[in-house]
């Protein structure tokens, strides 16, 4: 697949998948997710049957477990609406891997329709929606944190950014390191708990010395990371999901 | 404990020794800052994408080709006075060189920086038919001092700094103890220059065989390779079968993309390509020139139409240099001869996956090393590869497959799988984490070793989404 991503019109309605994250640590954020998109006059589509991309199997190994999963998700979005996804990781799963798991087999069409259709939330907002936010919180210093998915496997590095720019009291602070991975990586954090420990201290001193007083990120997996490490310290560093960051200022 | 000791299977300790030394990762964050951000100067005024898009073509021709490529580049160095000879295994090539050494009668070799001679633990081999070989690159100079290996592919002996560089070459050479690198550099070039003179056979890697002309190219910076393969009466040069590449014409582009994406350095201070021995009234270069090619595992690798692209690899070690876990824990921990992104993917089919399996894992799949490859080796999608291998749920021949499956893990994905496929009874699953949500431990670890535990909200988005529909 081209890394060049030809954006739609902004259309009537998309499909909301709100990942397993959200659904059972942050509903919150997806609830705030909706409320953007809804507030672009888009209707929001969530499919009932919906439950995990699949992702934690695959990277694990247990790759016709994580087939089995995602064949799951690809019945859940029979009309051509944008699938909005507010996680780098879930949406570079749906996008980047689905293609290549159903590849040769006969979900392979439909697997690649899901795919071209999936968008990270930010990048729905700067892209197709066009959003302009106005800003009605004080005056903050906040860092955002990128996943390495988004990043990377979905080619997002700006999207997040570029929403927080438009947040006329937001100073979004420079970080030592900010392409650098926090350290999650699922089951990473516990296989190699130590190494990846060294690196979220390591995260979290980088947004300190930047002297945010605010942490967003579009993941939940590198917020609970991040975020539980800042609280472990009883950090000042508050940290959020991006959706609830913009949603807060902007309403 | 000597990190000569260290091994693949001891990782999980190995990283908490080296996460605890602060020294060292200080020396290793401090080295690889520094790098990642010469390497990004200088592909300044280049299109980066484009020349890895023509690395990745050139070594994708290469290994297409590989063994009619292997058999020219056989012919070819023949034809120019270059015997050649094959080594299936890492002991055949020990074998070959020492046999080559002693039919020479030596007792002392200078050898250039190779990988690939580390790879079959050469010197070792060497020494026991009691021939000496001395490192001649400053960095494999130092480890082999110090009685280590190397910590980095392209800089062994990145982990030391120069307080540790100058006690060390106090205590062995008696140089005198200064914090002042260039004298050390001096000192040592000063004890080798005698010895490139008196050694009786020199042995070199080899960068890239080019097998249109029958030509070994050797990049280097400090000129012990032009010394190593040109002062002694033999040179032996030694490297794995995929390091050939077709042309002529394929040469630069690689070597632009070798020496930036290593020490982002727009070009070396020695190019050297050795096309055979000494000729006729020729007055200086070696009477006799070898080269070994290995195999040790790399033709079972070409087997497989993924794993072979991990041959793609031109050993630059910038995998390394950004791989954010590297970094954390050094070289050696890895307890293998490539350690890094490219050496987790590598050492599992050198040694198979009962000693490495926990290298794939090692890695929080940040693609950082895929976006930095010059030849765009897929390295976080080969990781994911190996991890299915290693469960036993792959379909590869590697050696060891299976060896990580744990019954109830397997048992873990299964449910898993099950339940994300039946939604009633994820709801349900969801329902019950919700229920015990003041019933999470507050220690879960190695989680909550320094985070706090994630708790459940009371209800889902999916739950809240429904009740806001419905006011």
């Amino acid at each position: 697949m081209s890394t060049v991503k030809l954006y739609p019109p902004k259309p009537e309605k998309v499909y909301f998948f709100g990942t397993c994250l959200i659904d059972v640590f942050y509903p919150g954020a997806g609830l705030d997710a909706v409320s953007l998109l809804e507030r672009e006059n888009i209707e929001v589509l969530f499919p009932d049957g919906q439950t995990c991309c699949g992702q934690p199997a695959f990277t694990s190994g247990y790759r016709a477990q994580a087939i089995d999963v995602a064949r799951h998700q690809l019945r859940l979005f029979d009309e051509p609406w944008p699938i909005i996804v507010p996680s780098g990781s879930c949406g570079g799963m749906m996008r980047r891997h689905y293609p290549e798991l159903f590849d040769g087999q006969p979900e392979e069409q439909v697997a690649n329709s899901v795919a071209e259709r999936i968008f990270e939330l930010t990048e729905f907002l700067v892209h197709v929606c066009h959003v302009r936010l106005k800003d009605h919180g004080p005056d903050e210093r906040v860092a955002m944190h990128t996943s390495c998915s988004a990043r990377r496997e979905m080619g997002l590095a700006d999207t997040g950014p570029a929403l927080l720019r438009q947040l006329s009291n937001v100073t979004l602070v420079e970080q030592a390191r900010a392409s650098e991975c926090c350290g999650f990586g699922g089951t990473f954090s516990v296989k190699h708990g130590k190494v990846s420990q060294a690196m979220v201290e390591d995260k979290c001193a980088a947004i300190e010395a930047a002297q945010a007083e605010h942490l967003v990120t579009s993941d939940c997996g590198c917020l609970m990371n991040i975020d539980g490490h800042f609280k472990y310290r009883k950090a000042k560093v508050q940290g959020e999901h991006i959706a609830s960051y913009l949603w807060r200022r902007s309403s | 404990m000597s990190v000569k000791t260290f091994t693949p299977a001891a990782f999980h300790h190995q990283s908490a020794q080296a996460l605890s030394n602060p020294q060292l990762r200080h020396n290793f964050r401090g080295a690889m800052d520094g790098l990642m951000a010469k390497r990004l100067g200088s592909f300044d005024s280049w299109d980066i994408e484009a020349l890895r898009d023509l690395g990745q073509g050139i070594r994708q021709k290469a290994l297409r080709y590989l063994p009619d490529l292997l058999e020219q580049l056989e012919a070819n160095c023949q034809r120019n006075g270059i015997t050649v000879h094959w080594a299936e295994s890492a002991d055949d090539a020990g074998r070959v060189i020492t046999e080559l050494c002693k039919a020479r009668g030596a007792q002392s070799v200078i050898k250039g920086k190779s990988m690939v001679s580390e790879e079959v633990e050469l010197n070792a081999r060497l020494a026991e038919a009691g021939i000496e070989a001395l490192e001649s690159d400053l960095g494999e100079y130092i480890v082999q001092m110090a009685e280590e290996t190397p910590s980095h592919i392209i800089m062994p002996a990145i982990h030391k700094n120069t307080a540790d560089i100058s006690t060390l070459m106090h205590q062995r050479t008696g140089t005198r103890e200064t914090n002042d690198a260039e004298e050390l550099t001096h000192a040592a070039r000063a004890q080798l220059r005698d010895r490139f003179q008196t050694a009786d056979v020199g042995i070199s890697g080899v960068n890239f065989a080019v097998a249109e002309t029958g030509t070994l190219c050797l990049v280097e910076n400090e000129g012990n390779g032009r010394l190593t393969t040109t002062v002694p009466p033999v040179h032996i040069a030694i490297t794995g079968i995929e390091k050939v590449v077709a042309e002529f014409k394929d040469v630069p582009p690689l070597y632009a993309l070798l020496t930036r994406s290593a020490i982002g350095q727009n070009v070396t201070t020695y190019f050297n390509m050795i096309s055979g021995p000494r000729r006729g009234q020729e007055v200086d270069g070696p009477e006799e020139v070898h080269l070994v090619l290995v195999d040790n595992g790399r033709s079972r690798m070409y087997q497989d139409e993924e794993y072979a692209e991990t041959l793609q690899c031109i050993r630059c070690g910038a995998c390394m240099n950004h791989c954010p876990v590297y970094t954390r824990v050094g070289g050696h921990t890895y307890g293998t001869t490539y350690p890094g992104p490219i050496g987790k993917i590598l050492m599992p089919h050198l040694l198979g996956l009962n000693t490495t399996k926990n290298l794939p894992t090692a890695s929080s799949l940040c693609g950082a090393c895929g976006e930095v490859c010059p030849v765009r080796i897929p390295i976080p999608k080969l990781l994911v590869r190996l991890r299915n291998e290693a469960v036993g749920e792959g379909k590869g021949n590697i050696e060891g497959a299976g060896s990580a499956r744990r019954p109830m893990e397997a048992m873990g994905w299964k449910l898993f799988s099950w339940l994300a496929r039946h939604p009633r009874c994820w709801r349900v699953g969801v329902r019950v984490v919700q229920a015990c949500r003041s019933a999470v431990p507050k220690r879960v670890a190695p989680w909550t070793d320094n985070r706090v535990r994630p708790t459940p909200a009371a209800t889902s988005l999916k739950q809240q989404l429904a009740q806001r529909r419905r006011s």
